[in-house]
């Protein structure tokens, strides 16, 4: 791995997504991720973002969906339409959307199967790098993944990530479904790996002002396409971006159902 | 006169009576009538007494693939027991028709009926159970009609087996292969008939929407456990009525027949010949009949030469080995079946020489 | 009382065997869901196999014993590559025609070199394995089979407890989808659950075949029999399918002795639609955790 500069280490090129050989989800999607970043992708459901994540992560196969046009380099080499087992060897870890642990395994198996990739090297080390993450798992470490709460799976999900040492890791949505304090909790963990490992980071997210907040850099997508991208900061002050992400209305004012007859501005890129 | 209907070059369909229409050309009209006519015209009369017995199997095990495929094609319920079912109608029969002295016109249908119940009752469970807990309670079916047949000595007289009455129809006594022909295949006729048009009322509409997603269906208001016992029922009395009709062919039938692998037969038909499809059933009974008849050939043939006696035995263990090849074949290369060659072929015709 | 014993004996042993190969199936529905109907025949070809090692080849019989779970286990894992890896995400009946269609080849292919007549084993467990419990005397056999089973069940638990491969496996169970996103080789743990339980089947055909003697027919007549024992162990449950199997094993011995030989091979499946009545999932089946 060469760690000088900030070269480009997944670069999608004008992606094309196909389902079961009809259902067109992305329509020319491309973006780029510089080394030891956090991007976030924005969009509302159904704009192809967990598309685009498993296109990377080549998750698609067993929804018999294909790339069907374009291409994927990650750190020099294509891998578009390569099995998930060989770009899984590669460093691309990809947390899936809506939790999913395996329910019979105690927390600490579900961990162990975060070394698939090199299960013959010892993981002592790692379990207690991701407890140092995650203190909350610590204490859990011996009861079944499906008793626990929201919060603890998804630090488990991340946790059994980690495990695998990703180079680039692509979260789907962490913040599904939990407590705003936890979610706070979640992203700042987010960040920490980001800082302190060094991990590449592909952040999904509905709750974009959190995501713009640790990210560097976002795009946003609507029905299949890129239409917006830049640095987080600039997204944060576009107003588009605060009109339809982050629910301020053009005058810096929250929106309140009072004025809700008001004109609605249109998005400019439609 | 009206206009001839022939095939659009697309898909026109206007109204939903279009769709479901049972032949979309006076093409398909005519060549069926042809069909019929040589069916029923000249094959009895041209072929051997053999060749017309093979016919009659392949009638018999049409009828009752037939409604397997209403089960398994459409409703998407797997029953191993459709051949322990069979058994339940030719015993009917036999016993209504010696015990009771009951016509051969009576019992035919009355053993259907009876044997609808029965698959009703070994039906329940898929009000709760779905796809392999389903089909395990169906083996577990076949397994108890099996040991009932053989061990309710007082009614079946278990290995013993019975000896049936002649068969006779308007005072006509019906024996030997050529009635036996005309009475099958008319029945023949008239279940595929029935089965086309039970698939065009909502009764096979339900059918299809509980294949394709259980749930679905229900939400979309269709009671579903009525309508599987329905399935059950229907395809049940598909294969009671053939074993009835097979009963009073054979004249004398015992228990060994109706075992696991009678099932396992019906199913490869349904399988090959290709799942949801009418002729595909029917392909699928002249396929299997074909093969094992094809199969015992050869035996015969070699046990006849004397000297590869020893090996005409083994050959019978090859018999085994073709089925499972050919279940195993066609659905790692051809999974919809024969059904699905016809309609390349049939489309070929149609489209040449423009082929796409 | 003697008698009682006797058949308690006799049914925890050969129930243990019903485990043993339910053991098998359960592992290939729980990582694949395949319903293997080619259980029997994989059993047969394990017995026959030891059979053509013993007399034919002259091997010593540990050696034996080793090359057939050898061949199994290769066996095993042929199947799923040559017939089964085609078919992922297939329908279900699909897959299960499939593999009742594999059974008949097998069935046809031992039919074909070895007849359906009875062939036994030469006698090699030492008498002095035979255990006097009171008055009843449990024959080598018995021991021989519950010892065996007994090491297979611990080493499996050991396996799938701590072992890196047993813990992917189950995760493959588990989610199939979250298994593949880490990386977990999921084509390789369907290969290895085939493998392992082909192997585990030849193992209990072995035995099998040293207490009743291996014919084609009635080897693969008990694989239809893990039907009622996984049910009432639950399909997705390996303990399950040990205790379900010796439930099967001593109810099968004492219908066989007390009522009617007749019966003995019925009530597994009378009781197994009573069970699917009342507990759809087996007794011992995972209460799926729903959590949403």
């Amino acid at each position: 791995m060469t760690e000088n500069g900030n070269g480009i280490f997944l670069q999608l090129n004008n992606i094309s997504v196909v389902y079961s050989d009809v259902i067109q989800v992305l329509k020319g999607v491309s973006l780029s991720v510089e080394k030891h970043r956090i991007v976030s992708l924005l969009g509302s459901n159904g704009a192809g973002k967990t598309t685009t994540l498993k296109a990377v992560s080549g998750l698609l196969k067993p929804e018999n969906g294909k790339v069907t046009d374009g291409s994927i380099s990650f750190d020099g080499a294509a891998i578009q339409n390569s099995s998930p087992e060989q770009i899984t060897r590669k460093g691309i870890i990809q947390v899936l959307e809506g939790r999913q642990p395996f329910k019979y395994l105690t927390i600490e198996e579900n961990l162990k199967v975060g070394t698939a990739t090199r299960w013959t090297r010892p993981y002592k080390k790692d379990l207690d790098m991701v407890y140092d993450y995650f203190p909350a798992l610590t204490k859990r470490r011996k009861s079944l993944a499906g008793y626990c709460s929201g919060g603890e799976l998804q630090m488990l999900v991340m946790g059994r990530a980690l495990m695998a040492h990703p180079r680039l890791l692509l979260l789907d949505e962490p913040s599904l479904g939990l407590a705003p304090l936890v979610v706070r909790e979640i992203f700042r963990i987010i960040k920490r790996i980001n800082e302190e490992q060094g991990t590449t980071i592909i952040l999904v997210e509905q709750n974009a002002n959190m995501a713009l907040q640790i990210a560097h850099y976002g795009y946003v997508m609507e029905n299949g396409k890129v239409v917006m991208e830049g640095e987080a900061h600039a997204l944060k002050e576009n107003p588009d971006v605060k009109e339809f992400y982050l629910g301020v209305s053009a005058g810096g004012k929250t929106r309140t159902y009072k004025d809700i007859k008001s004109y609605r501005r249109r998005k400019r890129w439609l | 006169m009206r206009r001839l209907r022939f095939h659009p070059c697309g898909n026109f369909k206007e109204s939903y009576a279009q769709e479901i229409t049972v032949f979309e050309t006076d093409f398909g009209r005519f060549w069926l009538l042809v069909g019929l006519v040589l069916l029923f015209g000249v094959l009895p009369f041209v072929s051997s007494p053999y060749f017309l017995y093979v016919c009659n199997m392949i009638g018999i095990a049409a009828i009752s693939a037939l409604g397997l495929n209403i089960l398994i094609g459409y409703t998407g319920l797997i029953s191993l027991g459709h051949g322990a079912f069979f058994g339940v109608g030719a015993y009917a029969a036999a016993i209504l028709a010696t015990r009771l002295g009951l016509p051969f016109w009576v019992c035919v249908p009355a053993a259907g009926f009876v044997t609808a119940l029965t698959g009703m009752v070994f039906g329940i469970p898929s009000g709760r159970l779905k796809g392999l807990y389903l089909t395990i309670a169906t083996l577990a079916g076949q397994f108890i009609i099996e040991y009932i047949l053989v061990h309710w000595e007082s009614l079946t007289q278990g290995t013993m087996g019975i000896v049936l009455p002649e068969a006779t129809l308007f005072g006509l006594v019906i024996d030997g292969d050529r009635p036996f022909f005309y009475v099958i295949f008319i029945c023949l006729v008239l279940v595929t008939w029935m089965t086309k048009n039970i698939m065009r009322t909502r009764y096979g509409r339900a059918f299809i929407a509980i294949r394709d997603n259980d749930r679905a269906a229900e939400g979309m208001g269709i009671p579903i456990f009525p309508y599987k016992l329905l399935s059950f029922g229907i395809s049940s009395f598909y294969a009671g009525f053939a074993g009835a009709i097979w009963a009073f062919y054979m004249i004398s039938i015992t228990s060994e027949t109706f075992t696991l692998s009678l099932s396992v037969e019906y199913i490869a038909m349904v399988i090959i010949g290709g799942l949801g499809s009418i002729p595909g059933a029917i392909f699928g009974a002249v396929f299997i009949t074909g093969l094992n008849e094809i199969l015992r050939w050869f035996t015969d043939l070699f046990m006849n030469m004397g000297m590869a006696t020893g090996f005409g035995l083994n050959m019978a263990s090859l018999r085994e080995l073709a089925f499972g090849l050919a279940i195993v074949l066609f659905i790692l290369f051809e999974p919809k079946g024969l059904a699905e060659i016809w309609r390349i072929v049939r489309s070929n015709f149609r489209l040449w020489p423009f082929s796409y | 009382m003697d008698f009682f014993i006797q058949l308690l004996v006799n049914g925890l042993s050969i129930g243990l065997l019903y485990g043993l190969s339910a053991m098998g199936f359960v592992m290939i529905f729980k990582s694949s869901s395949v319903l293997n109907f080619a259980h029997g025949e994989l059993l047969a070809m394990g017995a026959f196999l030891f059979l053509v090692l013993t007399t034919w080849a002259g091997l010593p019989i540990y050696l034996a014993f080793l090359v057939t779970l050898a061949g199994s286990f290769v066996l095993g894992f042929a199947v799923e590559r040559l017939f089964l890896r085609p078919l992922i995400g297939e329908s279900l009946i699909f897959v299960i025609m499939l593999t009742v269609g594999l059974a008949s080849i097998f069935k046809g292919l031992l039919l074909f070199f070895f007849g359906g007549n009875l062939h036994t084993y030469p006698e090699f467990l030492p008498a002095g394995l035979g255990v006097q419990l009171g008055n009843v005397f449990v024959p080598p056999v018995y021991v021989a089979s519950s010892f065996i089973g007994i090491v297979f069940l611990v080493l499996f638990g050991l396996f799938f407890k701590f072992s890196p491969q047993g813990i992917f496996m189950r995760s493959v169970a588990d989610n199939q989808t979250a298994a593949l996103s880490l990386g977990v080789h999921v084509k390789k743990v369907f290969a290895l659950s085939w493998a392992i339980a082909a192997m585990v089947a030849g193992m209990s055909g072995i035995v099998l075949g040293v207490i009743n003697g291996i014919n084609v027919h009635e080897i693969s007549a008990i694989g239809l029999k893990v039907f009622p024992v996984v049910i009432l162990g639950g399909l997705d449950s390996i303990g399950g399918a040990i205790i379900g199997g010796i439930i099967i094993g001593l109810l099968e011995t004492f219908t066989c002795g007390y009522i009617s030989p007749s019966l003995r091979d019925v009530v597994p499946y009378a009781v197994l639609v009573c069970i699917l009545l009342v507990k759809p999932y087996g007794l011992f089946g995972l209460v799926d955790i729903e959590r949403v």
